[in-house]
């Protein structure tokens, strides 16, 4: 019981959590540890198969589904907290306090007088216990649930499919089209500049330098740019300065170039 | 080892994910909001399992197992095909078909 | 005085009426059906055969008219022969229907009252039907034309030879039928399709009174066949018994077009002049006096019937009289002189035993006679360019002067002049009117009278005096398919009266009719006979110091007097019938239109409305975003869970 007594508070924490929080990554996460107590859980509950199959299935599996589907759609979308449909947050609200009261008074009332306890079915250990009424009594669920699972990945791979509406761009495409952008919009014909390479920073978030000295904006990613969290030249430079207070400040402005187009 | 906390906690954890998937409008979260339900009814399971002394409690909330993952797999498709054509993972811009 | 008239007359009729008791057909069956059967095969034949009869239609429907007129002949030399009492034959053709107890067989009764119809019918039918062939010689329509005179032939011989009140009916409905077709042939013209929509509306009326009667028949004898109900109608109560007759005599008044259903019979004049000789002045007109004459054995049982018969046709014949003095249009000048003649059938057949012989003498004389002039009509208008207005005409017997004489000789026998075949007619009626009831036969001496002045004054405007057609109309004799029918029917317009010959006719038409010497006048007949002649003579003067000595203006004087203005409009009887009739029927009908768009329409809308807007309030409720049906499905859940929650705490 004190494993409950500590897993149920946070439990309930981390779902209010899953609630209320803005980002979908937490919110994920968040489930992480409401599952894994669960298993906890599982475990002193005398379950040590589906405490395993918890943490394999659910936590290893559904949930990383969950982030791999989150990276894909966009791991920054936030939900706005704008209620659109009027009224539904407070009626949500509302009712499901009325809902819970009710069912914890519900289940508050069932009580089947003595805790009959486990230890005789798993006398001969939980899994196989598990696998002689799996495979006797339910032995039709199990194989229907197989074909479930077969529907499950055929509909999955249905619904991901995406027919090809133009013909594949071939390599020598690309080139004429490269060609193309170049003769009409002047656009570079090369490869981008790689990232700065500098004596103390040479990370993909330390834009390179044009020969006038300004950084380069191609030299990083567009994701990184787009959350802001590059380093500005000039900056490290002064940094540099500071810290060092040698002549290394002319070094990135010859390197930068060169470290373009030396890669 | 009563029973009745395990049950109350199932409870409480099946309704804050039922708010959850009321307020919330994104798909994925409304979505993990559904798999906390899931839990707390397997919870339930496994408590009464213990209670009566018998596997066919854990045997249920294995095949919700079973079901749940079934069920991620297509709905996650389905958000995805959503998301492909409509850029939006919101459940409230899915609402053409109506009145 | 009627009821006093009426006492004498039942007492002085004494026994039973004649029943209907007919014998078997035997050999006369075949002429029986073919009587029938030719003309209905004609008009079938032409309606069908469509446009490749056209070339010979004509002929074929002219032939099966004269095939029928044979076999009439036939079959009436054939009974000629019989006694008196085996007369009446039957030939049962099939059973139309069987209903429960009531079974109609389509059965065919001819005894001596069908066989002067059918001589009637089918011998001014064939006439007509010759003098058809020249004046619808221009016609494209002309096969048509033929196909429903046929047509008008089987139905009114359906009418005429039918043992069965139903029978009878079914004719009645046939000849309705073609005189609506015919009176709108020429459907181009407005005028004639609203007098053919007019003459159907208005008859629809009498139907309704033959077909509650029929049904008042059924209803009473279970039975409608003329010898059951013969053999019955002596044991039935004196209301029904006129309830009975009172229908009946609302049927002939729409048939027959008398008083107050009288107002179709002048517009469907609109018809072709054959149409009129035959339809409106010879045959179908009269069915009414045949439907009473052939009911005897209901009106003898119902003496207020009879009364209300005497007094319409008493009423009707001043009616026809004046409409007759006022017109200026030839043909319905003669159109008014038919409903008045026939107003002297109804008053004769209203008169019971003593006047059912004398109304059918009339009838078969007139239509000879008045289809002799409505063809003499015609033969005017189709030598001066179809022009029916009598103030264009005059000086014309010198132009066509085979029309003239035979239009004098129905002129001279409709007016009664001594020795024509009208002469006898009229004056048995008048005669007979005056010794059963003096008023009314004053009023028929009277319309005799009238009718002697109304005639004269169309001979006068039409034949002599000054010539005032137009310069572009150039009279001139008919062909000889036209006169040759022109001239049997005055043959027959003078010869007429030998059927009264010894009260052949009487003796005739006694096994139908019954018999019962009605009471003697005080005078000798002679007497009235001059006294009739008289009158009419003081009427044929009269016209004469009007017409025959004064100019008679080619325009209609306008400043004339209210009873000329009065006969001008057909006594009102069209202002009468929309203010009585056609007027409420329109407020009533516009008042159920608005109710049924206000109320009915109101009530069906206003639900179907009502509906549809609360679903579209209630439909808002699917508004589409998936959170509000979840929200609706965890208010479910939370009510089901409250529900156990209750349940386990009570």
């Amino acid at each position: 019981m004190i494993a409950f007594w500590i897993l149920a508070p946070v439990m309930v924490v981390a779902a209010l959590g899953m609630v209320l929080a803005r980002k979908a990554v937490h919110c994920a996460l968040l489930l992480a540890v409401v599952m894994i107590s669960l298993a906890v859980l599982y475990a002193v509950q005398d379950a040590p198969f589906l405490f395993a199959v918890q943490i394999i299935v659910y936590t290893g599996a559904i949930l990383m589904l969950f982030l791999f589907v989150l990276m894909l759609v966009g791991v920054d979308a936030s939900d706005s907290v704008v209620e659109t449909i009027r009224g539904q947050r407070l009626a949500s609200v509302l009712l499901g306090l009325g809902f819970g009261v009710l069912l914890v008074l519900g289940v508050a009332q069932v009580s089947v007088g003595t805790v009959v306890g486990l230890s005789e079915a798993n006398a001969g250990g939980n899994i196989e216990g598990i696998a002689a009424v799996l495979f006797s009594t339910y032995f039709l669920a199990f194989e229907v649930t197989a074909a479930l699972l077969i529907t499950a990945a055929l509909g999955a791979m249905v619904l991901a499919h995406r027919e090809r509406l133009t013909p594949k761009a071939t390599q020598a495409d690309l080139a004429a089209q490269r060609m193309r952008d170049y003769a009409e919009h002047g656009k570079h014909l090369g490869p981008l500049p790689p990232p700065g390479v500098y004596a103390r920073h040479n990370a993909v978030d330390t834009p390179a330098l044009l020969p006038d000295g300004s950084p380069a904006p191609t030299s990083l990613s567009r994701v990184l740019t787009a959350r802001g969290s590059t380093l500005s030249p000039p900056g490290s430079a002064t940094q540099v300065e500071r810290i060092g207070g040698s002549d290394e400040d002319v070094a990135p402005r010859d390197d930068a170039p060169e470290g373009g187009a030396g890669r | 080892m009563s029973e009745t906390p395990f049950l109350v906690l199932s409870a409480i954890l099946f309704t804050i994910g039922a708010v959850g998937v009321l307020t919330r409008r994104n798909a994925i979260v409304v979505f993990m909001c559904v798999e906390l339900m899931l839990n707390a009814g397997n919870l339930a399971l496994i408590t009464f399992a213990r209670t009566t002394g018998t596997l066919d409690g854990q045997i249920a909330a294995f095949f919700v197992m079973v079901v749940a993952a079934a069920e991620v797999v297509v709905g996650l498709a389905i958000i995805m095909t959503i998301f492909r054509t409509r850029r939006s993972a919101s459940v409230d811009d899915a609402s053409l078909l109506k009145y | 005085m009627i009821s006093t008239a009426i006492d004498v007359l039942t007492a002085e009729g004494g026994g039973m009426p004649p029943l209907v008791e007919p014998g078997a057909a035997g050999s006369l069956a075949l002429p029986l059906v073919l009587v029938i059967a030719l003309p209905a095969l004609g008009a079938a034949v032409l309606l069908l055969g469509g446009r490749r009869t056209d070339a010979w239609g004509h002929l074929l429907g002219t032939a099966t008219v004269v095939g029928s007129f044979v076999c009439s002949l036939w079959l009436f030399l054939g009974i000629l022969g019989r006694p008196e009492d085996e007369r009446q034959i039957t030939q049962s053709l099939w059973t139309w229907f069987s209903a429960g107890e009531w079974t109609v067989d389509l059965g065919l009764l001819y005894d001596p009252l069908s066989a002067l119809f059918l001589l009637l019918i089918t011998g001014v039918g064939a006439l007509i039907h010759v003098y058809s062939i020249g004046y619808m010689e221009h016609d494209v329509r002309r096969r048509r034309f033929f196909a429903y005179l046929n047509l008008f032939v089987a139905a009114m011989l359906v009418l005429v030879l039918s043992s069965d009140y139903v029978g009878v009916f079914l004719g009645w409905e046939g000849v309705g039928l073609a005189s609506y077709l015919l009176i709108g042939f020429w459907q181009h013209k407005p005028s004639a399709a609203a007098a053919a929509k007019k003459a159907f509306v208005i008859n629809r009326v009498g139907d309704i009174g033959l077909s509650l009667g029929v049904g008042l028949i059924f209803f009473t004898f279970h039975t409608t066949s003329f010898d059951e109900v013969s053999a019955l109608t002596s044991e039935a109560s004196a209301g029904v018994m006129t309830a009975i007759g009172l229908l009946l005599l609302l049927a002939a008044c729409g048939k027959s077009a008398q008083f107050p259903l009288q107002s179709w019979l002048l517009d469907a004049m609109e018809g072709p002049t054959p149409v009129s000789a035959l339809i409106h002045a010879a045959t179908m007109v009269t069915a009414g006096v045949y439907l009473i004459v052939r009911s005897q054995f209901v009106f003898e049982y119902t003496d207020a019937a009879r009364t209300a018969v005497a007094v319409i046709g008493t009423i009707t014949l001043l009616m026809g009289a004046w409409i007759g003095c006022a017109k200026d249009d030839i043909k319905k000048t003669l159109a008014g002189s038919t409903m008045s003649q026939i107003g002297y059938m109804v008053l004769a057949a209203g008169l019971g035993v003593a006047g059912y012989a004398y109304a059918i003498f009339h009838l078969v004389a007139h239509g000879a006679f008045k289809a002799n002039m409505f063809l003499g009509a015609g033969s005017v208008m189709h030598g001066t360019n179809d022009d029916v207005d009598m103030r264009h005409y005059g000086a014309l017997q010198k132009a066509m002067p085979v029309t003239f004489i035979t239009f004098a000789m129905g002129y001279l026998a409709i007016i009664g002049f001594p020795g024509f075949s009208g002469f006898w007619s009229k004056d048995r009626i008048i005669e007979t009117a005056l010794a059963e009831n003096l008023v009314l036969g004053l009023c028929a001496l009277l319309g005799a009278g009238v009718t002697g002045f109304y005639m004269t004054r169309l001979m006068l405007m039409t034949f002599f005096g000054e010539k005032r057609w137009e310069d572009d109309v150039h009279p001139h004799e008919s062909p000889k398919v036209m006169t040759i029918p022109l001239i049997v029917l005055a043959a027959l317009s003078v010869f007429g009266g030998i059927m009264i010959a010894g009260d052949w006719i009487k003796k005739f038409l006694a096994p139908v009719t019954g018999e019962g010497e009605a009471h003697h006048l005080p005078v000798s007949p002679l007497v009235i006979s001059l006294v009739v002649t008289v009158v009419v003579a003081i009427g044929v003067a009269v016209a004469w110091m009007l017409f025959g000595r004064r100019e008679i203006p080619r325009e209609a004087p306008t400043d004339v007097s209210p009873f000329t203005r009065a006969g001008r409009h057909d006594l009102y009887g069209d202002a009468i019938n929309d203010v009585l009739v056609v007027g409420p029927s329109k407020q009533l009908t516009a008042g159920l239109a608005t109710f049924d768009r206000a109320v009915v329409d109101g009530g069906a809308m206003g639900t179907a409305s009502a509906i549809g807007g609360l679903s579209a309030v209630a439909r808002r409720v699917q508004n589409g975003f998936v959170r509000s049906y979840a929200l609706a499905l965890l208010g479910g859940a939370a009510l089901v869970l409250l529900a156990l929650v209750a349940v386990s705490f009570a």
